[in-house]
């Protein structure tokens, strides 16, 4: 039977029919297989939750202990059935804890992606490339004119700025989880030591990274900061919405940096007011969602959030047959870790 | 090119005019001549010509890429220059990038059919910040949030002068600049300017208030009609009799050509000269006008009984079809011949009249207008009123006439004040009609609105169908156009390419000039400058206008 007949796109997310679960759901079901912690892929009260040891402690960190009824952790690469399906976790690249789920069913093999990358990452295992009939794909960065270059580079730009201005302070605009403790150890790989100061926001997820054995060197609360002058040339990291809002006038002499792989499109880093764009991503760029295509070589690819026509055309340009997939929840003005 | 394109880069990021001029001022300091010149030229929107055409770069990269995912991306990106520069497939980064002025002279020399052989070659030694800023550069497409007024202030401050000192200079310079950047920085004298025709900023006026208009008094006040034309300034220098000229197109080789005589500018001081030789091949003396370039059909009637004689104005319409052409044909120039309304001058028979009171102006005009006689010239009428309600009778009186487009006030003792001088001069447009229309369509906006769905069309009924009768792009706040935006993604129901249709919901107030009749458009109507006058989020689609309404506001 084919996937589409029993695999499919409802108002609350991506519903297996035979085994009875949905992938990734935005609202409380019985049975939910989450492929990582972002808020537009992880929700809160559902019965049942698998999903990664990392991803469910992330889910308790921001929904409470009690986010679901039923908490299984599945061990990457291990098998669970789920009546006549059997569903299999490998890793995507994306954030800690991220996965992409094999569903196995009829004869056919389905991965759902999630969301992945292919470049390095410290905090999590690299996106393993796993055979099947049809890859669901994301397409976030799925236009050619996305091309992410390398995050030493773009850290590199942070910490030329720093030395250009050293009486401002470089307010940096990254999403709690993943973005922002990647460019803290983006940082720390390229050699910078000093403390690096965070918005009350990103400090819980810090401490759950540090938790699970990852090292993110001296972090101190801004709120701990008595005298804010003494943050000119420092780094603070915020959530991008707290760089035009009240909380950041504090600060000294705000130089507003934005990491987000939508800063590589001028008028959108216009638009956050970035001084300067960081162009990092937790997403595959085009060449990597193309690399992606060929080499797990599926029969079919369904591509989902995002701009599915340029990736649905190069796909079918490439000899694979394609197809959209509209899933909730998922808008291209969505701050879910880009 | 690398100092040039990292400028623009930080200019680009940077808020805020301070700090712009600064890094302006930077650049200008360690960029060696004739770089730096170039660099202010293409800054200030004086480069004369563009090295390549639009459509020579949409060309190329539709044979170096995939037409499909480049129509894709350019709707996404919303800007051609852009999704060109992350685009442009192969890149070989070399150390050795041309400098600014090799660019600028290697496509002021290379042939035609060469340019985008060049121009490629250029984009794939370039990093994609490098190929944005070349391309940008070389269509003249630069915008950096810097005006050339900054860039005249920037200047003056780089070398200690007063800007005025450089705005006289500015139309008679010419990049890259080196005499007046030597100037600047103390290593030579000042440019010498005596012969050439220069742009002198003009006086600009502001909206009239009521409380304007219930001081009003009389014997204080020039009343003019504002006409519906375009402001220009003609400026000559020439006692000889008239002769053909054209004026130079190819900055580069300006200095080896003669300094043209005459010329006409826009409000902004762009030279358009070139449009209008009809214009200027019949003016003489030397002096600066002031004045709306018009259609005029009645010419044999011009300066030479400029007071029996008024005249016979064609629409802006008309007038439209004369600007923007580098070469107009003779027959255009037949048929739509232009001519000036002279409403004031600067210069006189040689003489400065700017510190003069604008009564005293208007007399040594007339005088003028008695002793010469130019066919395209015509002084412009002036109205009286008495009261503040014999003035509100004018306007909706003058208002009537639909070549006008209400009126002007100008204070008699106005000095000739470049620039937006307080309470001297008024204009009292007419009030602009309105419809209530229906959104139809929706498309994504360019530049700093890319990716926001930030231009209308929106239609009237006839029946039961909407037609469309207009695009509009304007007129609503940052706040606004983030609700429209959000209402036309949660109310798209089909896409044609770039474009999003929309439920049949939204009613605008759009707000135009006028109506004409059009055969471009299936609502046989077209609107001169509509905008979003309000967003009527309350109003039921089927209250909006009809076609037939509209088509009532057709002038005669």
């Amino acid at each position: 039977m084919h996937p589409s007949t029993w695999l499919k796109a409802d108002d609350t997310g991506l519903y297996c029919e035979p085994g009875e679960f949905y992938i990734d759901p935005m609202h409380e079901v019985a049975t939910a297989l989450v492929t990582h912690g972002h808020a537009d892929h992880a929700r809160a009260g559902h019965h049942n939750v698998y999903a990664s040891k990392e991803t469910l402690a992330i889910m308790q960190t921001r929904y409470g202990e009690n986010m679901a009824t039923h908490q299984y952790a599945v061990t990457l690469g291990k098998t669970v059935a789920f009546n006549e399906v059997k569903a299999t976790f490998y890793p995507a690249g994306h954030i800690l804890g991220s996965t992409q789920i094999l569903i196995e069913y009829a004869g056919y093999r389905v991965v759902v992606s999630g969301d992945y990358k292919r470049r390095h990452d410290p905090t999590c295992p690299p996106f393993e490339v796993v055979p099947c009939d049809v890859l669901i794909t994301e397409a976030t960065f799925g236009l050619p004119v996305f091309r992410h270059p390398p995050i030493e580079h773009e850290i590199e730009k942070l910490l030329h700025s720093l030395r250009v201005f050293p009486q401002r302070c470089h307010l940096v605009g990254a999403y709690a989880l993943g973005k922002c403790q990647r460019v803290i150890l983006a940082l720390r790989e390229a050699g910078y030591t000093k403390p690096i100061y965070l918005h009350g926001a990103q400090l819980k997820l810090c401490h759950l990274y540090e938790q699970l054995g990852i090292d993110l060197g001296e972090l101190i609360p801004v709120s701990d900061v008595a005298d804010k002058k003494t943050l000119a040339g420092e780094v603070v990291i915020a959530p991008p919405s707290a760089l035009a809002d009240r909380w950041s006038r504090s600060l000294p002499n705000v130089r507003p940096v934005m990491a987000s792989g939508w800063m590589q499109i001028r008028a959108r880093a216009k638009q956050k007011n970035a001084e300067l764009p960081l162009i990092i991503s937790d997403h595959c760029d085009w060449p990597e969602l193309i690399q992606t295509i060929e080499e797990v070589n599926p029969k079919e690819v369904w591509v989902t959030h995002g701009r599915e026509d340029a990736l649905m055309y190069q796909a079918e340009k490439m000899g694979f047959k394609a197809r959209a997939l509209s899933l909730v929840g998922y808008d291209e003005e969505d701050q879910g870790g880009n | 090119m690398e100092a040039f394109s990292s400028l623009l880069e930080q200019l680009y990021y940077t808020s805020g005019t301070k700090a712009k001029a600064q890094l302006i001022a930077n650049y200008i300091a360690n960029t060696p001549d004739p770089d730096r010149g170039w660099a202010i030229a293409a800054m200030a929107g004086t480069l004369r010509f563009d090295f390549f055409k639009r459509n020579t770069v949409k060309n190329l990269i539709t044979e170096h890429t995939d037409p499909e995912l480049f129509a894709m991306s350019y709707d996404y990106v919303g800007e051609v220059s852009e999704t060109v520069a992350h685009l442009w497939p192969y890149s070989e980064p070399t150390d050795s990038l041309p400098s600014l002025t090799e660019v600028v002279e290697t496509f002021s020399s290379v042939s035609k059919n060469k340019v985008s052989e060049t121009l490629a070659n250029y984009l794939t030694i370039m990093t994609p910040a490098q190929r944005w800023a070349l391309l940008k550069l070389g269509t003249r497409g630069l915008r950096i949030g810097v005006s050339a007024r900054s860039i005249k202030q920037i200047l003056a401050d780089y070398g200690n002068k007063d800007v005025k000192e450089i705005e006289t200079l500015w139309h008679a310079v010419t990049p890259p600049y080196t005499e007046m950047l030597a100037w600047l920085e103390g290593d030579a004298d000042k440019p010498d300017i005596e012969n050439a025709v220069t742009f002198h900023p003009v006086m600009l006026s502001h909206p009239i208030e009521d409380s304007d208009i219930d001081a009003f008094e009389d014997n204080t006040w020039q009343i003019e009609n504002k006409y519906d034309g375009i402001r220009v300034q003609l400026a000559v220098k020439s006692e000889r009799s008239a002769t053909k000229k054209t004026a130079n197109k190819n900055a580069s080789q300006s200095s080896d050509e003669d300094t043209p005589d005459r010329a006409l500018f826009s409000r902004t001081g762009d030279d358009i000269s070139h449009s209008f030789p009809d214009l200027l091949d019949t003016v003489d003396g030397n002096m600066v006008l002031d004045g709306e370039l018009l259609v005029i059909h009645n010419l044999e009637g011009g300066a030479n009984n400029a007071t029996s004689s008024q005249p016979d104005v064609d629409t802006f319409n008309a007038l439209q079809q004369r600007l923007n052409k580098k070469k107009p044909s003779k027959a255009l120039q037949a048929s739509l011949p232009v001519g000036l309304i002279v409403y004031d001058a600067l210069v006189l028979d040689g003489k400065d009249l700017t510190e003069k009171t604008l009564k005293e102006r208007r007399h040594a005009l007339n005088k003028w207008f008695q002793h010469n006689k130019s066919e395209r010239l015509f002084l412009s009428e002036t109205l009286s009123a008495t009261s503040p309600e014999s003035l509100r009778e004018l306007h909706a009186h003058v208002c009537q006439n639909r070549a006008v487009e209400g009126l002007m006030l100008k204070r008699l003792e106005s000095k000739y004040i470049p620039g937006r001088p307080k309470g001297q001069w008024f204009k009292w447009k007419r009030d602009p009609l309105v419809v209530d229309a229906v959104m139809m369509y929706a498309q994504r906006g360019h530049g700093k609105r890319s990716s926001f769905y930030s231009d209308y069309t929106f239609g009237a009924w006839e029946d039961n169908q909407l037609l469309p009768i207009g695009k509009a792009y304007s007129g609503f706040t940052d706040e606004e156009l983030k609700k429209l935006d959000n209402w036309v993604r949660r109310n798209a129901v089909g896409r044609f390419g770039p474009v999003l249709e929309v439920k049949k919901e939204l009613v605008l107030e759009v707000a135009f000039d006028a109506v004409h009749p059009s055969s471009r458009h299936k609502s046989g109507v077209a609107l001169r400058f509509p905008r979003i006058h309000r967003i009527r989020w309350d109003k039921p689609a089927d209250e909006a206008d009809t076609l037939a309404n509209v088509k009532a506001l057709i002038e005669s």
